[in-house]
């Protein structure tokens, strides 16, 4: 029979440990739909993961000189070009909206509907701004000549890798501003109201994922 | 309050049961049903891809005879023949079909903790396969990439389908993908989160361990896939050039310029490689399972077996240079990755230990499942070893692209799995079907089936050491392959050709004995583990009828001694087992 034994040697803090993630039930008591959600970000991970080594790697077999980003991604505002204004606009709305839902989760144990609602909708507005932002730096950079094949700065990859990773980037934050409406109508209409409010933590959570894959692709793709 | 989702809702009478025809078999969220549908499908492109192959094995024994084999043909087979076996067949059977069938009831729960996503990862799997059989239909026909797909010859014109074939191909793995993830996410939660009562992480079967794991694996490996498979679509359809280097075809440059080929391999091996396991895993799993029982012993060192699992998961992403050791890249990488490679064979022999001293002494039946679980310890063993040879850098250089990588892997994850597959229907029949299957038939089934391979593929490890390429058309005349290499080419090929039309055996056995078989027994083999230990044979819909089980041992509490009985089920308190008296 199976002996539920301490292992030798073994400090009884890391034993401790492994039983109780092994214990029957839920030792954390958490609820599915959050450990799937985590689960699905960790395979989401990996996804930017790739797409960036892979950036990284063509960046460096290319033959031609690499487009300098402070002039492609620069606006011209009041007679001067300053580089990477939108992008760092873009930064702050989206970390902020970050904050938003932070807030909306709060609420949202605190079983208070209406903020949560109305901090779900002003999250899903920013983003969907963001992505508006994001929609206006693809019409610049089209109107100047970057297409996925070739554009007149430099390697044709900065175009492919932009399209790209903007573009995968920009699906995600699209479906999670739908996504963060859905949930907020339900609570509004009291879906939740027997459940439980976990479904805002999850929502959040996918929102600060999407959030956190920004600041890596704007470190690596605009600032490196 | 706390939150009880669905699923783990104790109570019967809250469960919503389907009540129309459609409900209930085609758009089912019933975890069993999804499952015979991911196997049926499996199993019905499996018969494709072995057709594939019998055609291959045709051209390649009787050259010149048979004019529907062109070399084009040839290498849609090849290319197809693979992808199909190792993507739509043995991960689809392993993961979605038994995956399906075996979490919820091996672990006590009444479905997946998300039946819909469950669902619809079924139907994008059916939608993946749809998508890659259309390409047999359009101009050009499918892809004859290889089922390595390597750019840049995957989209240059000069091989076969790579106009319609490949982007047909790209686009199926990439659904692919997606029914995977939903699946994957399921199995995964649902081991975590939805165990009952008693069922600790180290009470359950090796099996569940094996296919937790290997979606773990899956999880984080598929994502490689999309990544080249998207990057591959837009150097086709975007002209981009990612893995497209600067290439001049027929005397005309190509757009294309500054891409790296190698970046294709290291994504694609970076799935791939983990796929092996993915693969493996759920099989070193079932066969546990099945070895245990037929044995009437408890698995040898299943603590052991399960960090195994583990550990090979593990290193199996840190290995899949070893596939590459040809291609180019820095020479230290590969010392890197023949190191890890020679690790990775630590755990798994471990493993075979395992199986043999459970073996050992044991009171064993031989019955047919047992049959094919001894037969894939040898052909495991025999093509493990092999891996030894490729895993180190100066071997495999003379060996790489000949006939001993064909029979090395065909071996170690080509038909292994697959007599674990077989292991596991023909141990499992009674369970999901209520009916016993034709003992004598499963055995002619299996000696055709065991003897046939080592017939197939003994000889192409010769032919591999005399040199022979893989993935030629026909050898032609070649100074240093003799005559005598055709001969033992078409020895192969009959061998082939008679263990291929041997599978009817078994698709005669289960379809008789679906009718005609005797009644089954809700468990006939006396297993120990909880899905033997359902109210109903086959399991209703929501498993468990009234009570959820609750769990008071481990899966392999064979001949215990001072028990009367020679298994003691999962689900069987301490005070209920009924012990010999002690009166002598």
């Amino acid at each position: 029979m199976m002996s539920e034994s301490v292992v030798d040697g073994v400090p009884s803090g890391v034993t401790g440990l492994v039983e109780d993630w092994a214990s029957d039930k839920q030792a954390y008591n958490v609820p599915w739909g959050k450990a799937m959600m985590w689960i699905f970000l960790v395979s989401d991970t990996f996804i930017f993961t790739c797409f960036l080594t892979g950036y990284l790697n063509v960046r460096l077999t290319t033959t031609e000189p690499w487009p300098l980003q402070t002039e492609i991604f620069a606006l011209t505002l009041f007679g001067q070009s300053v580089p990477l204004v939108l992008i760092a606009i873009m930064t702050f709305i989206l970390i902020t909206s970050s904050g938003s839902m932070a807030l909306a989760v709060n609420f949202g144990y605190r079983r208070d509907k209406t903020k949560t609602f109305w901090l779900m909708v002003a999250t899903a507005l920013l983003g969907a701004s963001f992505v508006g932002m994001q929609a206006f730096e693809w019409t610049k950079l089209i109107q100047e000549g970057v297409r996925p094949w070739a554009n007149p700065f430099g390697a044709a990859q900065f175009g492919s890798v932009f399209f790209m990773v903007t573009g995968f980037h920009g699906l995600h934050v699209t479906g999670g501003v739908i996504y963060l409406l859905v949930v907020a109508n339900k609570i509004r209409k009291g879906h939740y109201d027997k459940k439980g409010f976990e479904i805002v933590e999850i929502a959040g959570l996918y929102w600060h994922f999407v959030d956190l894959v920004w600041v890596f692709i704007f470190a690596f793709f605009y600032l490196l | 309050m706390a939150y009880v989702p669905l699923a783990d809702q104790d109570n019967e009478a809250d469960l919503h049961h389907p009540h129309s025809w459609v409900t209930k078999y085609v758009w089912s969220q019933d975890h069993k049903v999804i499952a015979i549908q991911y196997g049926g499908t499996a199993i019905l492109v499996g018969i494709a891809a072995l057709m594939l192959s019998l055609l291959m094995r045709m051209q390649l024994g009787f050259p010149e005879t048979f004019d529907l084999i062109d070399p084009n043909a040839y290498y849609q087979s090849v290319t197809m023949h693979g992808m199909i076996m190792v993507v739509y067949m043995l991960t689809a059977l392993l993961l979605g079909g038994f995956g399906n069938y075996m979490v919820p009831l091996m672990i006590g729960a009444r479905d997946m903790v998300f039946p819909f996503l469950n669902m619809l990862s079924f139907w994008f799997y059916l939608a993946s396969v749809l998508i890659l059989m259309a390409s047999f239909l359009v101009g050009g026909g499918p892809t004859g990439a290889g089922w390595t797909l390597y750019p840049p010859q995957a989209t240059l014109a000069g091989t076969p389908g790579h106009d319609m074939g490949i982007i047909l191909m790209l686009m199926s793995l990439a659904v692919f993908v997606v029914a995977f993830t939903m699946g994957g996410l399921n199995y995964v939660t649902t081991i975590l989160q939805n165990r009952a009562r008693g069922m600790t992480l180290m009470r359950m079967p090796l099996t569940v361990w094996g296919i937790f794991v290997a979606t773990v694996l899956g999880l984080f490996a598929f994502p490689a896939l999309l990544v080249s498979v998207i990057m591959m679509t837009f150097d086709t359809l975007l002209g981009t050039s990612f893995f497209m280097p600067a290439i001049i075809e027929s005397g005309t440059a190509l757009d294309h310029n500054g891409g790296s080929p190698v970046l294709f391999q290291h994504l694609f091996w970076f799935f791939g490689h983990p796929e092996v396991y993915i693969v493996a895993l759920p099989a070193f799993g079932l066969v546990s399972d099945v070895l245990s029982t037929h044995a009437r012993k408890n698995i040898f060192g299943y603590r052991m077996m399960v960090w195994a699992i583990i550990a090979i998961g593990g290193l199996s992403f840190i290995v899949w240079a070893h596939h590459m050791y040809v291609s180019g890249m820095n020479p230290y990488f590969g010392f890197f990755f023949a190191t890890t490679t020679l690790i990775i064979a630590v755990p798994t022999a471990l493993k075979v230990y395992n199986w043999v001293l459970t073996l050992w002494e044991g009171d064993i039946r031989l019955n047919a499942p047992m049959y094919f679980a001894i037969g894939f310890i040898f052909t495991f063993i025999h093509g493990g070893l092999t891996g030894l040879f490729l895993g180190n850098v100066v071997i495999d250089l003379p060996l790489s692209d000949t006939y001993f990588v064909v029979a090395h892997f065909h071996m170690v994850m080509g038909v292994s799995p697959v007599l674990v597959i077989f292991a596991s229907l023909y141990h499992w029949y009674p369970k999901m079907s209520g009916r016993m299957y034709h003992e004598g038939l499963a055995k002619l089934h299996f000696w055709i089936t065991f003897l046939g391979t080592y017939a197939i593929y003994l000889p192409m490890h010769y032919l591999g050491f005399l040199g022979v390429p893989r993935r030629y058309y026909a050898l032609g005349q070649t100074d240093f392959i003799p005559e005598s290499a055709q001969d033992l080419n078409a020895g192969i090929t009959i061998a082939a050709l008679i263990v291929g039309s041997a599978q009817i055996l078994f698709f005669i056995n289960i379809l008789w004995s679906l009718r005609n078989g005797k009644k089954a027994e809700s468990n006939p083999w006396g297993a120990a583990s909880l899905e033997w230990q359902t109210p109903d044979t086959p399991p209703i819909h929501g498993n468990w009828g009234k009570e959820l089980p609750t769990v008071y041992r481990w899966a392999y509490d064979y001949s215990v001694p001072g028990a009367k009985e020679d298994f003691i089920p999962q689900n069987m308190a301490d005070a209920d087992v009924e012990m010999e008296s002690k009166s002598d």
